[in-house]
């Protein structure tokens, strides 16, 4: 197994935080678990009014967004080339001139997040720059395919050179209630991760309701995953602040009872700047600052940036901007 | 690095809102104003300061009305009352909807000014104050377009005289200018000294939109001209939110002038958290329970119940959540928590706060060093026994102590003088609901708190005052039924000359009281003569003991408030069918103590009287209330509880049996005097009462004196309403007596009822024998 350089882990939580093991299952904490879905929707629906950016402040809480963006392509139209203009973006996710101006001048994306053949060419065009790349893993988007086919996929991309694995989970294992099961093919996937880390897909849109996503969101860090995400990008429904709540307040919970930090990973559907203040200003409130931070929070996304940079140039000059006035990912 | 240097790193920033708008209409004023009378602005007189207590800074300078300015209002409000009426209830919806636009209009000039006068965060007064606030006046709209086909026979009171509090100013005055404008009545309305300003602002708007002159009457100033318009004779009714102590005031000021009285006074609201509650929403829900509004919200859920198996977890997770409140500037708009008041308030505050006993904590926030901030305050740890557990503290602190089982939190949740809201936390939807009924509430939210909607009845029980405001169940507190009522002369026994009756064997009538028939506590009976002057028996004279007893068997016979409204009718029923079997002895009785000829009707109408009793118990049906809050809103009919009552003197049974069964349908005990000129009948019912299975306590019957036992009821704490037909003048007596607990009050005023015809039965009856109370259970959509 390749060793992975210090520069390309400087994201990862274990860099800075002791790296979550897991629990056994802990079926009574499950069990327990209560979620008023009426009640979290009057949260998220309040949030953003509670809570307010303006200026200078606005502009450094949009510089950590890009920090925490996985820079995504998932399509199968994915070549090698299109990749590498990818990765050349999450080098200068903003144009320089205005992160010369925000006194940023090296700010990067969190990672880039490929399918697993798209590895080699993101890892080339990334040398050098301390970024590191997410391969979508176990047979993405379904996760579907034969259970040996999924764990050498993961094994396959963490020898390519993938520094972090999203795998999804079987969804089907929480919608009968097994638990146990659900349990052990994550355990299964954590060891096939070995030094790179987790981020455990849930698939929210397809689970249901708030309490199952609390109880998968649980199991999963019971697990040993190092992040808990929502989607894949590919169901219905997606990253929505509801899901994001519950799934923040199991971060919580599971850091008060071991102390360990899990990051979170809300995907698609997170497509303007005003949005990802949302979900920054959500994760401070619930979880604190610590946890605003690329080793412990990530969006997925592939259209955010572009919104970003219109609002980070209008902070600059104080005139709308233009999508064509900067450089296509 | 700790988290709190993280924190500062990745800080808010402020995002205040301008205050520009809002100064720059004070100095278009010239920052002094008058009172808004017949339409215009009064020139300014010796007034007092408008502070923004968050700065201290003079915003204002108001005038304190004196009586001429009273005076003027009320006129102007009379004057314009008759007009404004024959309007019609469509022509007024076309004022009420302009307001309602207006306000919207200026929804955030209303908002600041809101702030820089209260102190609320901008957050709350642009996001809560005054979208409620256009919301009552879009609603009210719509009643009043609908009131003359939904609501016939009834007309308005007349000229209203409406005093406000300063927590919420112009949601208040929108709470009380609503209804009674869409009723059809006028209005004097105090808004509170210290926040006067949007009422004067309203009023501006009142003169653009258009709105008849005299309609609404604003003066300013402090308690005295609140006590001027309280004591007004030419006031019909009076509405007050505020304190308990000023609500106690203002009910015995108004007691025997026959003014309608509506409070909505203090409260001391459990937020109950059970072990399967969702413990995240819960926190959050508390955070919004106690700390809206700096805490000085009158149905603020400040008793925080625990299940002990949660307790420590649950403080855990709220005392974390304290330490990201954020207080400071209220125009921020980061700002969860801004000024309380004044500086009165604060430091009251305070000094409760510092003498309090239990586990206090208060996060390491922040404060601005001038101005009247207080921080959040969680006081765990304290018994039932404490005084923080019992008084409203009136700003942002949390007591909190545990429970074990659902019935102990239901009994910690009802050991109060207060019964304004509660909140009910459980994710297990059968625990909710038999808990939410059996709190002393007006308003329960189910995983919910401060919930409000113009459609939606507010008000409480107990301390907390009576009365609703809010829906259909609101606007009737400003309507009365339509049509003139004639004086009710005294009816005094007949005398006689100790002369027997001939013929009957000697009976002994007696008291009944818990289901047995006792002698009175004093030993002592009346002779009763007929009209001719002939004995007829002998009614014993109850005292205040034989109240006391009967009260307490009443409290007793709790069960048959949870009975079922079909047992209920069974049993009413079963009373007129024994009635029915005894007609011929009532008949004569009756004709015997009256000298009448109309005992056989008078049976055969308390007969027919005990049929409806039965046909409505089980149908005074709540409604469910359309919010904009997805889920469910229910109103129920609750009983009120204990009932005592001096029944009519005119009608011997049929008075005894119009009120005794509209208490009894409902779910109610009654404590019932009976005519005190013509007791016998009432007694002799005793048997129709032990034949029908009546619940021993149920029905309680006292004779006597009903000026001797009237101060008894009214001051029995332990009774929730009284209701006097008395043909003796007790009603002022009763209203004054009952202040000290605040109970409702039902009183004749000393004018007649037609008990035979549909003034002796009916909605009027229904009502007084229930308490509203909103059951607010949201769901996700």
């Amino acid at each position: 197994m390749q060793t992975l350089g210090q520069d390309h882990v400087s994201h990862l939580p274990q860099a800075m935080e002791p790296r979550n093991e897991g629990l056994p299952l802990d079926l009574g904490w499950l069990r327990a678990v209560r979620v008023n879905t009426a009640a979290v929707l009057r949260r998220t629906a309040t949030l953003p009014a509670r809570r307010s950016l303006k200026g200078a402040q606005q502009a450094a809480w949009l510089c950590k967004a890009v920090e925490c963006i996985d820079l995504t392509t998932l399509s199968g139209d994915d070549t090698a080339a299109r990749v590498r203009r990818l990765c050349a973006k999450a080098r200068q996710p903003v144009r320089a001139d205005l992160l010369k101006a925000l006194g940023q001048p090296g700010l990067r994306v969190g990672a880039v997040c490929v399918y697993h053949e798209m590895i080699a060419p993101a890892l080339e065009a990334l040398e050098g720059s301390g970024i590191p790349v997410a391969a979508v893993s176990t047979g993405f988007p379904a996760g579907l395919s034969p259970f040996r086919l999924r764990l050498a996929e993961i094994g396959e991309s963490v020898a390519a050179g993938a520094q972090e694995i999203d795998i999804v989970i079987s969804r089907r294992h929480v919608l009968e209630g097994k638990w146990e099961a659900l349990h052990d093919e994550l355990c299964a996937f954590r060891a096939a991760c070995g030094p790179a880390h987790m981020k455990a897909i849930l698939a929210t849109g397809e689970l249901g309701d708030l309490r199952t996503v609390a109880r998968a969101s649980l199991v999963a860090m019971m697990a040993g995953a190092d992040f808990i995400k929502t989607s894949t990008g590919k169901e219905p429904v997606n990253a929505t602040l509801p899901v994001g709540l519950v799934m923040l307040r199991m971060i919580r919970d599971y850091h008060a009872r071991t102390g360990l930090r899990v990051g979170m990973k809300p995907a698609g559907g997170i497509s303007r700047a005003k949005d990802a203040l949302t979900w920054l200003i959500m994760v401070q409130e619930e979880l604190g600052a610590r946890w605003v931070s690329p080793d412990l929070f990530r969006f997925g996304a592939s259209s955010l940036l572009g919104d970003i940079e219109r609002q980070l140039e209008h902070h600059v000059t104080d005139r709308y901007s233009a999508a064509w006035r900067h450089g296509m990912g | 690095m700790t988290e709190q240097q993280s924190d500062q790193m990745t800080g808010y920033g402020p995002a205040r809102e301008s205050a520009a708008e809002a100064l720059a209409w004070l100095v278009d004023q010239g920052d002094r104003f008058g009172h808004f009378i017949d339409g215009a602005f009064t020139a300014p007189g010796n007034g007092f300061m408008s502070h923004n207590p968050a700065t201290g800074e003079v915003l204002a300078t108001l005038t304190q009305a004196g009586a001429r300015d009273v005076d003027a209002a009320v006129d102007a409000a009379r004057k314009a009352q008759g007009k404004w009426h024959r309007l019609g209830g469509k022509g007024r919806a076309r004022h009420l909807y302009a307001l309602a636009r207006m306000i919207q209009k200026h929804a955030r000039l209303f908002a600041v000014l809101e702030v820089l006068d209260n102190g609320k965060p901008i957050r709350e007064a642009r996001d809560i104050d005054i979208p409620l606030a256009q919301r009552h006046f879009y609603h009210h709209a719509g009643l009043a377009q609908l009131i003359d086909s939904e609501c016939p026979d009834t007309e308005p009171h007349g000229v209203c005289g409406q005093i406000i509090p300063w927590n919420f100013p112009l949601l208040m005055l929108a709470w009380k200018l609503a209804p009674a404008l869409a009723a059809g009545n006028t209005v004097i309305l105090k808004p509170a000294e210290q926040t006067s300003l949007t009422a004067l602002l309203f009023a501006d708007i009142c003169r653009q939109a258009g709105l008849p002159k005299g309609v609404v009457n604003i003066v300013t100033g402090d308690g005295t001209v609140g006590e001027m318009i309280v004591t007004h004779a030419g006031i019909d009714k009076i509405a007050f939110t505020g304190s308990t102590a000023v609500g106690r005031r203002i009910r015995e000021l108004t007691a025997g002038s026959g003014k309608a009285l509506t409070l909505e006074l203090g409260g001391k609201s459990p937020f109950i958290v059970f072990d399967d509650a969702d413990p995240d929403s819960a926190v959050e829900g508390v955070v919004d329970a106690i700390w809206l509004n700096q805490g000085q919200v009158c149905c603020a859920g400040s008793r925080l119940l625990l299940q002990e198996s949660i307790a420590e977890a649950f403080l855990d997770k709220l005392r974390a959540r304290m330490a990201r409140l954020r207080v400071g500037d209220p125009l921020d708009k980061n700002t969860d928590i801004g000024a309380m008041i004044d500086m009165t308030a604060r430091d009251r505050v305070a000094a409760l706060v510092e003498g309090a006993g239990g586990a206090r904590f208060t996060p390491d926030t922040p404060l601005p060093e001038t101005g009247a901030f207080c921080p959040p305050t969680l006081i765990a740890g304290l018994s039932p026994a404490d005084p923080l557990m019992q008084d409203e503290i009136f700003g942002p602190v949390l007591v909190s102590t545990t429970f074990r089982t659902p019935a102990e939190a239901v009994a910690l949740a009802n050991d109060t003088r207060y019964g304004l809201a509660a909140s009910v936390w459980s994710e297990d939807i059968s625990r909710a609901l038999v808990v939410a009924p059996q709190l002393a509430a007006g308003v329960v939210w189910v995983n919910g708190t401060n919930m409000l909607d113009a459609a939606a009845p507010f008000g409480g029980l107990r301390e907390s005052g009576f009365g609703r405001e809010g829906g259909w169940e609101g606007l009737a507190a400003y309507t009365r039924p339509a049509g003139k009522s004639r004086p009710l002369a005294r009816i005094a026994p007949f005398a006689g000359n100790g002369d027997p009756a001939a013929g009957d064997i000697d009976r002994t009538a007696k008291l009944y009281i818990g289901g047995k028939q006792v002698r009175p506590d004093g030993g002592y009976s009346r002779n009763v003569y007929g009209k001719a002057g002939k004995l007829l028996g002998q009614a014993p004279m109850a005292a205040r003991k034989d109240i006391r007893n009967a009260v307490e068997a009443a409290r007793g016979a709790s069960a048959w408030g949870r009975s079922t409204g079909h047992q209920r009718a069974q049993i009413l029923y079963y009373m007129a069918e024994n009635l029915s079997a005894r007609a011929d002895d009532f008949t004569r009785l009756v004709n015997h103590m009256t000298g009448t000829r109309g005992g056989a009707k008078e049976v055969e109408a308390a007969i027919d009287r005990l049929f409806t009793c039965a046909a409505w118990a089980d149908k005074m049906d709540g409604r469910s209330v359309d919010t904009p809050v997805p889920g469910l809103t229910l109103t129920l009919r609750q009983p009120v509880g204990v009932i005592g009552a001096l029944c009519p003197d005119e009608a011997p049974l049929l008075g005894l049996v119009s009120v005794l069964g509209p208490i009894m349908a409902m779910g109610n005990r009654a404590v019932l005097v009976a005519s005190e000129p013509f007791p016998l009948a009432a007694l002799e019912f005793v048997q129709v009462l032990e034949t029908s299975d009546v619940p021993a306590g149920v029905a309680n019957l006292l004779s006597g004196c009903h000026e001797d036992l009237a101060p008894t009821l009214a001051g029995h704490m332990d009774i929730d309403a009284v209701w006097s037909f008395s043909s003796s003048d007790l009603s002022g007596a009763i209203e004054r007596d009952s202040a000290a607990s605040l109970k409702r009050t039902w009183v004749n005023h000393g004018t007649t009822r037609d008990w035979p015809g549909p003034q002796g039965e009916g909605r009027a009856f229904l009502d007084a024998a229930t308490e509203i109370k909103t059951l607010w259970l949201p769901a996700a959509l």
